[in-house]
């Protein structure tokens, strides 16, 4: 959290999320999933230096619901990025479940990528000539599960977003809610500590959109951590937490009422 | 990635794309498929040579005292004047021969030469080579008689006129006959037939069964050698290793008789069927030179297609490499997946080219005299080199895949 922020005592734990972000290098307690502190991320664009991220502080609790919003160019991509284990940043600490992720080599950030998170993206990434059973197979293939136990918990991850009656389907047999229900499947398939969602609903309409958010919000009260990356309000709003960027820091970071009564958009009951 | 998963993987991946795998695999199809055609045919010239024609000249585990060695093929005209200037073996060898040998060993010898026979029946001569043998001659050579019998003891000592003939000789000169107590005339003279020999088969075109056999006492021995040289001692033992201990005794022997000394060479033959096929050892060398070179060229084009296709699959699913990055995979595992894959891909191809050989193979053996051997390790070679050239082919290709940053792979269209 920056100096800067306007946030008045949005969740009542304010003070508990400065101390663990105030001492650099101390590893923080097992209850906060995502620790990062002053992380930056800078490009080298053809001699340009690109500052995408200048020093983020952010602190997400386990079982927390968080939507991180910004215009394009805010940096919130290079933040997803960099929380997924995708990226590595160019300066700063990222804590991911009491773990010091910022300086792994590729292979040990694989390795968390597979335990620790689950993706979904806005375009599904699903692999197209697979069956949605193979699909949401995946992570456990690279985690080395013996292929019994993963079609066992395949299947139960399908049956999780409804979709075991069509696990033998293609992507392409498939509407897209229900192919983004896959890629929630695939997600949640190795009980990642965060489930990461860029965009979810950016390829869906408003119908589908309003499914997969139920989803999100099912999981989110069965305990399960959710992070997502939308440029949405409407979208966001369904998030406890909302974090907002600007060019590369956090700009605010406050409660859905908050937010929600600053937009002025119909509160939820 | 466990291993099973990835080769299950990329059959898919192959079976997605039938007729582009097809055509990527044909090269190292081609290429093993004339390697094994090759090695097959040569397997099959080499069983031939010892089988039938080496076989057929010199008995199993026996070796031949000769002026000159009876398969004579690419002789030096120097060396031809060197065996023709050597002594003959002579009959009165046979006596320090016959005693070199130790117990377990046995011999025989005989004289023959090219003579004009004829019968009651056909009088248009055909030629017929007229052997005398001593006793064992027949038990060496394992040869029996189809109808009729061998000689008696007395016939070997008593000077009779009696003869056993080949198969052939008995079919053209005895056209629905028994030949058997029937005569065969030589020279004007009379000689009773006893015996007919089983059918020997032939080797390039040259029959074994055009001979006339004859005891050693007959009278026909001084019509086919003269001054008491003979042609061949043979000697046989149970063994391979016995076979070269006699061997070293009866060089021994020759030597003393022949007054050589110790640093002159040999002026006699000791030839072995492996002797015999030396020459063809030198040709198959030549032609296993070109029948692995010339593949070797196809499969040096299969590697270089197979990389191609791999560098374009890695272009082509880069977004697959970015999702499956994402979910875990590390450099390793997009390795080993798309080495896998080529090493797959072209195993297939090297699999088909292994049962294209061997049709190719067998369609020669059908359509010329030339047979066809199937040899364990050339399927087990050339399935080898299928997966060898796609895990070479592939290793570029691979590790480009491997290398890709998830987010800009994520990105690819």
């Amino acid at each position: 959290m920056t100096a800067d922020s306007t946030v008045e005592a949005p969740l009542g734990a304010t003070a508990e999320r400065q101390a663990v972000l105030a001492t650099p290098g101390a590893t923080p307690d097992k209850d906060w999933v995502i620790v990062t502190r002053g992380i930056k991320r800078e490009y080298d664009m053809g001699g340009e230096i690109v500052r995408a991220l200048r020093g983020v502080d952010l602190a997400i609790r386990r079982n927390e619901y968080v939507a991180i919003m910004g215009p394009s160019g805010s940096g919130k991509s290079t933040l997803m990025n960099v929380i997924g284990c995708l990226d590595t940043p160019s300066e700063g600490e990222y804590w991911l479940n009491g773990t010091r992720v910022s300086s792994m080599s590729d292979d040990a950030l694989a390795r968390v990528r597979n335990k620790e998170i689950g993706f979904v993206f806005q375009t599904f990434n699903l692999l197209p000539r697979a069956t949605a059973l193979h699909n949401v197979e995946l992570p456990l293939v690279y985690a080395g599960v013996p292929s019994d136990e993963r079609k066992r918990r395949a299947k139960e991850a399908l049956a999780r977003v409804q979709l075991e009656t069509r696990m033998d389907h293609r992507p392409n047999e498939l509407s897209g809610g229900q192919r983004q229900r896959v890629a929630i499947a695939r997600a949640l398939v190795n009980n990642p500590s965060i489930l990461l969602a860029d965009e979810p609903t950016g390829n869906l309409d408003s119908q589908t959109s309003e499914e997969i958010m139920r989803v999100f919000e099912s999981l989110a009260s069965q305990g399960q951590t959710v992070i997502m990356v939308t440029h949405e309000p409407d979208i966001a709003q369904h998030a406890r937490r909302i974090v907002i960027l600007r060019d590369g820091l956090v700009a605010s970071d406050e409660r859905r009422s908050a937010f929600v009564e600053k937009l002025g958009l119909p509160s939820e009951t | 990635m466990p291993f099973l998963d990835a080769i299950r993987l990329a059959l898919q991946q192959i079976w997605v794309q039938k007729l582009k795998s097809f055509f990527t695999l044909l090269g190292v199809m081609i290429g093993v498929t004339f390697l094994i055609a090759v090695v097959s045919i040569i397997g099959g010239m080499t069983r031939y040579m010892s089988d039938q024609l080496v076989g057929k000249l010199i008995a199993i585990n026996s070796f031949e005292v000769r002026q000159q060695p009876k398969v004579n093929i690419a002789t030096s005209p120097e060396r031809w004047r060197e065996l023709n200037r050597r002594p003959p073996v002579k009959w009165e060898d046979i006596p320090s021969v016959a005693d070199a040998l130790g117990p377990d060993a046995r011999w025989a010898a005989y004289g023959a030469g090219p003579l004009p026979v004829e019968s009651r029946y056909v009088n248009r001569p055909k030629p017929a080579t007229v052997y005398c043998v001593t006793s064992e001659y027949f038990d060496i050579k394992r040869m029996e008689p189809s109808r009729g019998r061998l000689f008696s003891p007395v016939e070997y000592a008593s000077a009779s006129n009696v003869v056993v003939i080949g198969d052939e000789l008995a079919t053209y000169y005895f056209p629905n006959l028994d030949p058997v107590g029937r005569e065969l005339i030589i020279r004007g003279i009379p000689y009773q037939i006893v015996g007919v020999m089983e059918k020997q088969g032939s080797a390039f075109g040259r029959s074994f069964d055009q001979f006339v056999m004859a005891p050693q006492s007959s009278p026909l021995l001084k019509l086919v050698t003269a001054h008491g040289v003979l042609n061949s001692i043979m000697v046989q033992a149970p063994s391979r290793e016995g076979m070269l201990v006699q061997m070293q005794r009866v060089r021994e022997v020759m030597r003393i008789r022949r007054h050589l000394h110790p640093n002159q060479a040999d002026n006699f033959e000791l030839e072995t069927s492996d002797s015999a096929l030396e020459f063809w050892n030198k040709i198959k060398g030549y032609l296993v030179i070109a029948g692995v070179a010339l593949p070797a060229i196809g499969l040096v084009v299969g590697a270089i297609v197979i990389m191609n296709i791999m560098l374009v699959a890695v272009a082509e699913r880069t977004r697959e490499i970015g999702i499956r990055k994402s979910l875990g995979a590390r450099r390793r595992d997009i390795m080993s997946q798309f080495l896998v894959e080529s090493a797959t891909l072209s195993t297939i191809g090297a699999s088909l080219g292994v049962a294209a050989g061997f049709g190719f193979a067998k369609l020669i053996a059908a359509v010329t005299p030339l047979p066809a051997a199937v040899e364990l390790w050339s399927v087990l070679l050339g399935v080898s080199i299928g997966a060898g050239v796609g895990i070479v082919a592939g290793i570029y290709p691979a590790s480009q895949a491997s290398r890709l940053d998830p987010i800009t792979a994520l990105r690819a269209e």
